[in-house]
């Protein structure tokens, strides 16, 4: 008996733990060059799409034009793509990167809390309650930024109504009872959107209706971006704070219970700032689907599933993905397409490869 | 330290599973429990590690009522390792060992330096150093259940709770890890509170034996005291002779074998 366990006790002398340590070490680097290289995505991406789009912008005039802004040099710049440049691309190419890094932010945290690789971040509610609030703005006629504002207090509301309820409730595994709830809060949501539709002049607000639906950064400004910053980026710095919680997390909340996770209020907080994302989002550019269920597999074959890299990665990959599709959008054809449409003809046979070649345990 | 069940009875919502519990566990024992297939040890389980509300009767951690520590508290004391599973995601074997720091580290911390140590120190204790790099999700059971007992350790707990530690494992390795559970608590500052379906693991790793039978404890005791072939007919309705065998060295142990009848 003493024998024998002295025998499993004693470490192991295959390997030494200096090697061992090293090994460990340089994983963490390998990782950090993977991540600093997908850091550049998005800036190349941005770069890329900058003379993109009907109006031609060619490399001489946006480079005057640019550093004639930044008060580097001192040419006189046309109008017209002074107006084009910082008045409708520039805020659309950030708008589509902090929607785009918004949806994979929040989509990778939900996967994770969820423990279910096909949550996606309106799994709550919250872009069915965004978009009734929407859809309730054009129905009243309501200015651009009173629709914006229905959209994202009907979003935080739809996900307030599924975590009240499913408190209420009480009974199996929370986080079952989360996403249940959340399933049929959507529903209702999403059939009040229909009958506004049924009811809607099928003239004039009707098509406003489907088209917002649909999703698009055409009629996007600088005022859009800046109210979109913040919400986004303060539910994106709360999320990468609790990195680690959501890494215990995802072993189910009665294991991170007994590793010392308060799990109620570490959800609480998750929940709230991801809708807080996903809500301003879908108030700024309407519904966008499978950027947050798509980006996060993608950022989690690439780095692993340590959130302490995979919410820096889905931060990229997912500005670069979104600003891509909208360069797409609105380049290719002679009419816009809408961004939804694009995303889920884009994002639908991509996750399918993603599923194929993924390595056992990663879906 | 010492761990202190007075009067428990666990369950869920109006439905009691087990009641009228008591025992202590201190640091240096293995109490290992035994008894039929849902006899409610899972629930005892998860009553002490507070995943549970007690129905009746208290659960003492150094004498201080365990509801008033905080799940961080909790964790800090008391580590558990679940029935082997397969979580969603790929993490590494390393990560995983790692989130036993949880409780360590602060709320919006990640595990730093001394804790990679921790959590590498644990696996060593394992002599699994060489799976910390591996992949958790494409380790076999045993492996896994492993990378599990290090992660408990790693919390550096008083109290280890395991539910059936070799349920997933071959013979070589069930032996393997009883021997080490035997030699964790042998090293003094850890109790173990461990359930099996195997009245012989009770004999080679425990120093008590509680006997789990129709929602209370039929016995608790000393192995020997307690493992009688009539205890055990009346646990699990079969027949047992409780064996004498001499192990290499001279040491006598006691075996049971059911009888096939």
């Amino acid at each position: 008996m003493n024998r024998e366990a002295e025998g499993v006790v004693s470490p192991s002398s295959r390997i030494l733990p200096g090697r061992e340590k090293k090994q460990a070490a340089r994983a963490v680097r390998r990782s950090g060059v993977r991540v600093a290289m997908v850091a550049l995505l998005p800036v190349a991406a941005f770069l890329i799409s900058l003379p993109l789009g009907r109006y031609p912008v060619s490399l001489t005039e946006l480079a005057g034009a640019v550093l004639t802004r930044l008060g580097l040099i001192n040419s006189t710049v046309p109008d017209a793509v002074n107006t084009v440049l910082f008045g409708v691309r520039i805020p659309r190419l950030l708008t589509a990167m902090l929607v785009g890094a918004a949806l994979s932010m929040s989509g990778a945290a939900y996967q994770g809390m969820f423990r279910n690789p096909l949550v996606s971040p309106d799994i709550l509610g919250a872009a069915a309650g965004a978009g009734f609030g929407a859809v309730l703005g054009i129905m009243l006629s309501k200015s651009v930024i009173v629709t914006q504002l229905l959209a994202f207090g009907f979003g935080l509301a739809a996900v307030l109504v599924t975590f009240l309820v499913a408190q209420r409730l009480q009974r199996g595994d929370p986080t079952l009872v989360l996403v249940l709830t959340g399933i049929l809060v959507g529903t209702i949501f999403t059939s009040l959107i229909s009958i506004m539709k049924f009811l809607a002049d099928p003239y004039d607000k009707l098509p406003a209706i489907t088209y917002w639906l649909m999703g698009s950064l055409a009629a996007v400004t600088m005022q859009d971006l800046l109210l979109l910053l913040g919400p986004v980026a303060l539910g994106g710095i709360v999320l990468y704070l609790m990195r680690w919680q959501l890494n215990t997390l995802s072993f189910g909340d009665e294991e991170a219970r007994t590793l010392g996770v308060e799990t109620g209020k570490v959800r609480t907080v998750i929940i709230v700032a991801a809708t807080m994302m996903t809500a301003a989002s879908v108030a700024t550019c309407g519904m966008v689907g499978w950027v947050g269920l798509v980006i996060p597999h993608l950022a989690r074959s690439l780095v692993g599933p340590d959130y302490k890299v995979l919410l820096p990665v889905s931060l990229f990959l997912g500005s670069t993905f979104l600003l891509l599709v909208d360069d797409l959008a609105r380049v290719v054809g002679t009419l816009e397409l809408p961004l939804g449409v694009v995303t889920a003809l884009v994002g639908a046979p991509w996750f399918l490869f993603l599923l194929a070649r993924t390595r056992k345990g990663w879906m | 330290m010492i761990l202190e069940l007075e009067g428990l009875a666990c369950g869920y919502g109006r439905r009691t599973v087990i009641s009228d519990i008591s025992f202590t566990v201190e640091p240096g024992e293995n109490l290992c429990l035994l008894g039929p297939n849902g006899v409610g040890k899972t629930t005892l389980f998860r009553t002490i590690l507070g995943l549970l509300t007690p129905q009746k009767g208290r659960i003492l951690f150094n004498g201080r009522n365990i509801a008033d520590y905080s799940l961080r508290q909790r964790a800090q004391r008391l580590a558990y390792v679940p029935q082997a599973h397969t979580p969603p995601f790929p993490f590494r074997a390393l990560d995983v060992v790692l989130t036993g720091r949880t409780a360590h580290i602060g709320i919006t911390a990640t595990p730093t330096t001394r804790d990679f140590d921790i959590a590498e120190e644990s696996l060593e204790t394992l002599g699994a150093l060489d799976l910390a790099e591996r992949t958790y999700t494409e380790l076999s059971g045993g492996e896994r259940q492993l990378i599990l007992i290090a992660r408990a350790l790693a919390q550096r707990p008083d109290v280890l709770i395991m539910d059936e530690p070799s349920s997933s494992l071959d013979f070589g390795n069930q032996t393997r890890l009883l021997a080490l559970i035997a030699s964790l608590v042998r090293s003094g500052d850890l109790a173990v509170v461990m359930s099996s379906h195997f009245p012989n693991q009770a004999f080679s790793c425990a120093s008590k034996v509680g006997l789990m039978k129709d929602g209370s404890m039929l016995a608790i005791g000393h192995p020997d005291d307690v493992l009688t072939g009539d205890n055990l007919e009346l646990l699990y309705g079969i027949e047992v002779e409780i064996l004498q065998t001499s192990e290499r060295g001279g040491a006598r142990r006691r075996v049971c074998a059911p009888c096939l009848t």
